[in-house]
């Protein structure tokens, strides 16, 4: 019985690991920009909605109506006024100023709200659930799976199906080329920067109400992130969804062994696809 | 155009292909309606010029004036919106993207004009049946018609296609080339760099050869003779 909740448990955490993943994958795959500060974002996110909650008293669920779009608009000109400087060269690059960018960002929340470990206060849904047989699910991890869910599938639908999507695709596929049909490269750049920032804004969020966060947290979160993405494959949405719960349910498996098992279990299962699946579970071969 | 200055003028052009200086000095004019072939050996520097005209290469010296408007500093993607559209050597088809949506992401810059999906999938029947399919699952020709296709959506004044016969059969080209009069119908002017030269005689109303960076003979076809266009193509005296 243990076993089947934690199973449960771990499917649901997944939601909030795809979510942390989705953004990443997103710059990866429009510009092979790979966001060394991508945790770091989350945690940004998470103190912004702090910041809110403490001055206002709202729920931190209201709070992605701010924080989203200022996340958005902050990645839009982080890519226009420095990012954008450093796609194109040999890949070095942006990974040196996001790395650098991920120190800044870190001591600056240092500085402003101290080393202590924070938390946002949803209310009764946190510790409500809902009984499925003998199973006890908790309300917040199914919310947090449902927007996962919808998070990802509101991406697949905008690159799917929008003019935006197909300019993103386009310039994913050729930026030359992409500029040859009339798309400013340097903007379709700068929107997937942005949608990576909304996205990972929520996951940061969902992550304060969870449990508690702190400056330093940002790098064990990107970590957790490029495991989702690799398990999952890159280039594939769902599969990064699939990766989050193959992830979770490996943290939380391991965690039932041995509470310091967790975190160790889920990076050698992600250590297992990379030696005998590359390519991620959904993604496509490899090819050179 | 009415007032009789050119659609195109590039005076006195250097171009880098890289930092490698592959155009020297180039002037070409370009009439508006006219079908224009550039030829010239491997090297020559046909693709600078016309990626320089489209925006994709920085670094220039020298003047490109469309319309009446210096392009100096306009970006690529904004000289698609004044009317430029490039097709690439290689096509450069995006393998993302289906067929339909390789036609409509050609529309991005939103000029108005008679070029849509339908009447592309109709100067191009091959395209119709395969407007689902993914854009990298195309042959050669249906991918060199597609990114004409792609080019024309953009409802160009000024349509420059770059090697549109390389690896393609005869009988292909002679499809694509079949499509120029419509093309020309809807009030476009084309330049075209053409490996064939008889292929390039045929189809324009003038010719530039370009030798190592530099004009080396410009005509109509029926003023040029082979002997002429041999030593302008290869550099020797005949």
């Amino acid at each position: 019985m243990t076993t089947a909740n934690n199973l449960v448990q771990g499917l649901l955490l997944g939601g909030l690991y795809a979510m942390f993943a989705t953004g990443l994958s997103l710059m990866f795959g429009v510009m092979r920009l790979v966001n060394l500060a991508h945790g770091d974002f989350a945690i940004l996110a998470a103190f912004l909605a702090l910041v809110i909650v403490d001055g206002t008293g709202l729920n931190p669920f209201l709070t992605l109506a701010v924080a989203v779009p200022a996340m958005f608009l902050l990645g839009y000109l982080l890519q226009r006024g420095v990012l954008n400087f450093t796609v194109g060269g040999d890949g070095l690059a942006p990974v040196l100023v996001t790395f650098g960018l991920s120190i800044i960002l870190q001591n600056l929340l240092l500085e402003g709200f101290s080393a202590d470990s924070r938390g946002l206060d949803a209310g009764a849904i946190e510790d409500t659930s809902l009984a499925l047989g003998r199973l006890n699910v908790g309300w917040f991890p199914l919310l947090t799976l449902a927007t996962g869910a919808a998070v990802l599938g509101g991406l697949q639908l905008l690159l799917a199906r929008t003019r935006l999507g197909r300019e993103l695709r386009a310039t994913s596929d050729d930026p030359e080329a992409a500029q040859l049909v009339g798309v400013d490269h340097r903007h379709a750049f700068a929107v997937a920067t942005g949608l990576a920032l909304a996205t990972v804004a929520i996951a940061g969020i969902f992550l304060g109400v969870r449990t508690t966060f702190s400056p330093a947290l940002g790098p064990t979160r990107l970590i957790f992130a490029f495991e989702a993405v690799i398990i999952g494959g890159l280039g594939s949405l769902w599969g990064t969804l699939a990766g989050g719960m193959v992830l979770g349910v490996a943290q939380t498996l391991g965690a039932q062994i041995s509470p310091g098992w967790g975190v160790l279990t889920g990076h050698l299962v992600f250590l297992a696809v990379l030696a005998f699946r590359p390519s991620g579970l959904f993604g496509k071969p490899v090819t050179t | 155009m009415s007032d009789g200055r050119p659609l195109l003028e590039v005076a006195g052009l250097d171009g880098w292909y890289g930092d490698f200086q592959a155009l020297f000095g180039v002037s070409v004019s370009v009439a508006a309606g006219e079908v224009v072939a550039i030829i010239g050996a491997n090297g020559a520097g046909k693709s600078t010029l016309l990626r320089t005209v489209a925006g994709l290469l920085p670094r220039t010296d020298g003047s490109v004036t469309f319309e009446g408007k210096d392009l100096a500093g306009v970006p690529a993607h904004r000289r698609v919106a004044l009317g430029i559209s490039l097709v690439p050597e290689g096509r450069r088809i995006f393998p993302s993207l289906s067929v339909e949506e390789n036609l409509l992401v050609g529309a991005q810059a939103g000029r108005p004009g008679p070029w849509t999906v339908a009447a592309v999938l109709e100067l191009f029947p091959m395209l119709a049946g395969r407007r689902r399919s993914g854009g990298g699952r195309l042959s050669g020709g249906e991918q060199q018609a597609l990114a004409i296709g792609r080019g024309l959506m953009a409802n160009p004044r000024l349509l420059l296609l770059d090697e549109v016969s390389l690896g393609l059969a005869p009988i292909v080209v002679r499809r694509v080339y079949e499509a120029l009069p419509a093309i020309r119908a809807a009030g476009t002017t084309v330049v075209v760099i053409e490996q064939d030269i008889g292929q390039a005689l045929r189809a324009a109303d003038r010719v530039y050869c370009l030798l190592e960076g530099r004009v080396a003979l410009e005509g109509a076809p029926e003023d040029l003779d082979r002997d002429r266009i041999a030593a302008a193509y290869f550099g020797v005296r005949a």
